[in-house]
């Protein structure tokens, strides 16, 4: 316990002390030796923090981090700001078009096409009430929006996977994957979130995922993505309820442009939306059983009446609107907020829920669960949930305190977390060297593992423990995903893409295996492993039918390169299939999609 | 508990492997395949973007449908070349629904009317996730209610549940069987297999049937025993039997695979599949067109798979379901809008068919949901509960279903 509170005490010193250190120059000051005994060794620790601290290890990274120091690596991760990411930034400039707009000017540019299409039908009414055929103008129109919408989800998608792949700055981008999941929204939620999600990843989540809790739960309380997602954008004062402005006065929506407030048609029916307000109690902050009551929901909901949005043509972007907004006294998890107040309302509301002491615990719990163990110790949650409340929730300092724990670094905690679809396919890109792609196809094996980026639909986010990743059918698509890598259809990932690899296509059976084991098991295999993949023999195989895991032909043509693209027509048209028959493969490759394919890989 | 259990019966169908694949299948699974074979299946069929119930159960007898949908209601039977078929004087089905027809007949179907979600949502997002949550208006549910059923019901220390007792033809799994129970999702058959040639499969097999007894090694070891059954059952030579004619649709094959799956014995009790193009804002058209088109396609599928399964539709019920109806007025486009109760199916061997099931509520606008859409009179929970219990033998519905009271099924079952 001693040992532990001086440590917290020397990290926040260190802090401190690196106070203005934003535009500084990486100044590596010597990172404080370890107090503590670390269980794992000194190959181990370093593999351990390129599979948690980072999306995998690159070819040199290993080395890299060797070379650099450990702590002094993991101290300059905590520090995104000081590593130069100049050349990914570079890549996205280059190759993205939507990623940097806002939802407004995208909506503006490329409109929902269902409703653009009904607009159009409208317009081309007969008297009849039957609807004229589409004119050729009109229908280029629907195409471009059509492949607007395409295109802006394609990149989005897209950049999320290369900013993994490709960013020196990989802690900020694990803890920027730990908020869009912690904080997660749905891309098919209705037509205008798909809008909303880069504005919410590059603007919201991930300037913040290593800065003040209660910055980021206020950024993302006044996200288009959220406010849409969790329907808080519609929810007003109850009939009952007293309104801070008049219906039909001064301070509604149309006040700023000089004329008498009319609540938008869409609003003149409906109250009070609760939904935002109860998953900002159980998902976002106290946790479920963070005790509060359902009149806490209600509450919070009401804090947070008339936090809404501007529509396109207004430029988008958060607003409060007074006229929506419950100006009765409330009661919030104790805290009395008094009646006739606007948004201050909703800021105290979440000042509230964000130093609850239920919150430390839960957001605590919750980074130990993704950075050490699915069941991490009791005791490191307490601290890092005590660093939580001592820094008022500074993100930064609860993670060092969780990353810096004789707990992190315990036999206990290598290799026991099962990697996400994500965290397999961005990890075997790095293992190879990939380079970051614009194509969509990373991005879409993603979802084809089982976890389509956006595509969680439930507020709760994708599951955070191995057992809810591993089933047969996942097993057997992260077994075709290593498959598919090792016969290069990855793009951008080269199965022979990996560190010495090209001296090692020629080279003896022993020389292979070892190289890939380096390469994509982190230097370490067990011995059966190991016995596998020299043999090119299956010992069990020559007791089994040997026809039994042959693939099955299939029926109806192969799936080409392309994978979407290339699908199959008959039996099945428009049965995507993500994994087509591939050939058999040989040589290194062979042993590369075996590693990918095997246990060791599926874990961190 | 029961992976590990598992494991072990996987090391004992490594000994077996050389023999009959009925034997493998047994020993791997510790099924009896004589009560497998028996087995009871549900499958659902999910219509995503809100099926316009009134044109597809059309309440002919109703004047006011014909005044709300002036160019776009199904003509009464026989007063047209495509017109209602007439169920009961009142109700007839969409002419695209001829396919169905038959069953009714034979009083294997049992429409419902006016059923669907209490939640007041017109929002397809928030409907299809209280559909497939089974808890109208509470968001924050993680899992499924497929799921939970799973869950809940027929697992025990002694037996293992077959690899495919829950299956989605789907890219993924959806909503509805999301949760902790397995299921697993395929878009076709002939994907489930390593996709590899060489012997890259079976030195995989290895990696995953060597090393520790974890719930990798146990989903791997898992799934190469699904793969061999499946194998085992060659889905590649199906033939579909008594002349049944499936659609190549997408959802015609989907469906043509679950009756495949369902004749393999492999343990499936829970199947799902979705078909789209439902939201008809424009053009919806009548007895022809764009929902026609859309029906025609869903009442084959349908009929194939019953014909196909033949006896077998003893054991399997058929559940339809749609996010909700849509406005009892059409709109300017010559489509109609989001509105609120729709219609089920529930088709099956056993199921006491014949009847249109639910209360109607009536179409004058006193009688509609906020004055414009098919009110409510039987919550979709109500149905979903009967068939898991009457059809499925749920233990307990009340887990499935949490604070909803099922005490009044609508008879669906006799």
């Amino acid at each position: 316990m001693n040992r532990t509170s001086l440590l917290a005490a020397a990290m926040v010193a260190a802090a401190c002390s690196g106070g203005g250190r934003a535009a500084a120059p990486p100044a590596p000051e010597p990172a404080p030796a370890p107090a503590f005994e670390r269980e794992q060794t000194a190959d181990q620790q370093v593999a351990h923090v390129l599979s948690r601290l980072a999306f995998g290890a690159r070819p040199r990274d290993v080395d890299k981090v060797r070379a650099m120091g450990l702590d002094r690596w993991i101290d300059a991760q905590l520090h995104p700001e000081q590593v130069d990411d100049a050349a990914l930034e570079r890549f996205l400039t280059d190759n993205y078009q939507t990623l940097t707009q806002t939802p407004a000017q995208l909506e503006t540019r490329w409109p929902p096409p269902g409703v653009l299409a009904n607009q159009i039908a409208a317009r081309n009414r007969t008297a009849g009430g039957a609807a004229a055929p589409m004119g050729r103008a009109d229908s280029a129109r629907l195409r471009d929006a059509q492949q607007g919408v395409r295109l802006i989800t394609t990149e989005v998608q897209g950049a999320r996977v290369a900013r993994a792949v490709a960013s020196e700055r990989q802690l900020l981008e694990v803890m920027t994957d730990f908020w869009l999941n912690h904080f997660s929204v749905y891309d098919a939620k209705g037509p205008r979130q798909r809008y909303m999600l880069a504005d919410y990843e590059n603007r919201v989540i991930r300037p913040n995922a290593l800065g003040k809790f209660r910055t980021l739960l206020g950024a993302v309380a006044k996200s288009e993505a959220m406010l849409f997602y969790l329907d808080n954008w519609e929810s007003q004062a109850d009939s009952t309820r007293p309104r801070l402005a008049p219906v039909g006065g001064r301070g509604g929506r149309g006040a700023g442009r000089g004329g008498a407030a009319q609540l938008p048609p869409q609003l003149r029916r409906g109250g009070l939306n609760e939904n935002y307000g109860r998953e900002l109690l159980e998902l976002h902050t106290l946790g479920v059983d963070g005790g509060y009551t359902q009149q806490d929901v209600i509450n919070a909901a009401r804090a947070l009446t008339g936090w809404t949005f501007r529509g396109p043509a207004q430029g988008g972007g958060f607003q409060f609107v007074p006229v929506m907004h419950d100006a009765g006294a409330k009661v919030l998890l104790g805290h009395k907020l008094a009646a006739g107040r606007g948004i201050e309302d909703g800021e105290e509301a979440l000042d509230i829920v964000a130093r609850h002491p239920s919150t430390a615990k839960y957001i605590a719990t919750k980074l130990a669960r993704r950075l050490v163990s699915d069941t991490p110790p009791g005791a490191l949650v307490a601290r890092a949930a005590a660093t939580f409340t001592r820094t008022d929730g500074d993100l930064r300092e609860t993670v060092r305190t969780i990353i810096m724990s004789p707990e992190f670094f315990a036999h206990a905690a290598y290799r026991s977390k099962v990697k996400t679809p994500f965290e397999v396919v961005v990890s075997a890109a790095r293992a190879l060297g990939a380079q970051p792609d614009t194509s969509a196809r990373a991005a879409q094996i993603v979802g084809q593992l089982g976890q389509p980026i956006y595509g969680h639909q439930a507020p709760n986010g994708w599951p955070e423990t191995g057992d809810q990743w591993m089933n047969t059918g996942a097993i057997l698509n992260r077994i075709n995903f290593g498959m598919v890598v090792a016969a290069g259809r990855l793009p951008g990932a080269s199965p022979v893409g990996f560190k010495d690899a090209d001296i090692l296509q020629t080279a003896a059976r022993d020389l292979q295996v070892d190289g890939v084991i380096a390469a994509i098991l982190g230097g370490d295999a067990s011995p059966d492993t190991r016995a596998i993949l020299m043999t090119g023999e299956n010992p069990l195989a020559k007791a089994a039918d040997s026809t039994a895991t042959a693939p099955m032909p299939s029926a109806g043509g192969r799936g080409g390169r392309g994978g979407r693209g290339g699908a199959p027509p008959a039996p099945a048209p428009g049965v995507a299939r993500p994994f087509g028959q591939l050939p058999p493969l040989r040589g290194l490759p062979l042993i590369v999609g075996l590693a990918l394919g095997s246990p060791e890989f599926q874990r961190r | 508990m029961q992976r590990r259990a598992f494991v072990k019966s996987g090391a004992l169908a490594l000994v077996t492997m050389g023999l009959s694949p009925s034997f493998l299948r047994r020993a791997a699974f510790g099924l009896d395949l004589r009560g497998a074979a028996k087995g009871k299946v549900l499958i659902c069929l999910f219509q995503r973007g809100a099926a316009d119930a009134l044109n597809v159960v059309v309440p002919f007898g109703e004047r006011a449908y014909y005044q709300w949908r002036p160019t776009i209601a199904i003509p009464a039977p026989g007063l047209a070349a495509r017109s209602a078929l007439d169920l009961d004087g009142f109700f007839g089905l969409h002419p695209s629904l001829a396919p169905l027809k038959p069953l009714w007949d034979r009083q294997m179907l049992a429409p419902i009317h006016a059923v669907g979600s209490p939640s007041s949502t017109r929002s397809h997002f928030d409907a299809q996730d209280y559909m497939e949550s089974g808890t109208p208006d509470l968001k924050g549910t993680s899992d499924g209610w497929l799921n939970r059923y799973l869950a809940t019901s027929g697992t025990c220390e002694q037996c293992h549940p077959s690899p495919f007792r829950a299956v989605a033809m789907a890219p993924q799994t959806p909503r509805i069987l999301q949760g902790g129970a397995p299921a697993v999702a395929m878009d076709s058959l002939d994907q489930f297999a390593v996709r590899t040639g060489g012997d890259a499969a079976a030195r995989i097999e290895a990696l995953y049937r060597t090393g520790s007894a974890d719930i990798i090694h146990g989903a791997g070891t898992e799934m190469f025993e699904a793969v061999k059954m499946l194998r085992a059952a060659n889905p590649q030579r199906y033939q579909a039997e008594h002349g049944a004619g499936y659609p190549r649709s997408q959802f015609g094959q989907r469906v043509r695979q679950i009756a495949q799956l369902i004749k393999s014995d492999i343990g499936l009790e829970i199947a799902f599949a979705d078909v789209g193009g439902w939201d008809t804002h424009v053009n919806q058209g009548g007895a022809t067109g764009q929902l026609a088109g859309r029906l025609d396609d869903f009442a084959t599928s349908i009929a194939a798979l019953v014909t196909d399964l033949g006896d077998r539709m003893e054991d399997v019920v058929i559940l339809t379901m749609s996010e909700f109806g849509r406005m009892a007025k059409q709109n300017g486009n010559g489509g109609t809008d989001h509105g609120h109760a729709g219609a089920m199916f529930v088709i099956g061997g056993h199921v006491k068919g014949g009847t249109v099931f639910g209360r109607w509520p009536g179409l004058e606008r006193e009688q509609l949901y906020e004055g414009r859409d098919l009110a409510l009179t039987t919550d979709f929970r109500t149905v979903f509960a009967e068939v898991t219990a009457r059809h499925l033998g749920a233990p307990s519905v009340g887990a499935l279903f949490p604070g909803f009271d099922s005490s009044r099924p609508l008879g669906i079952f006799g």
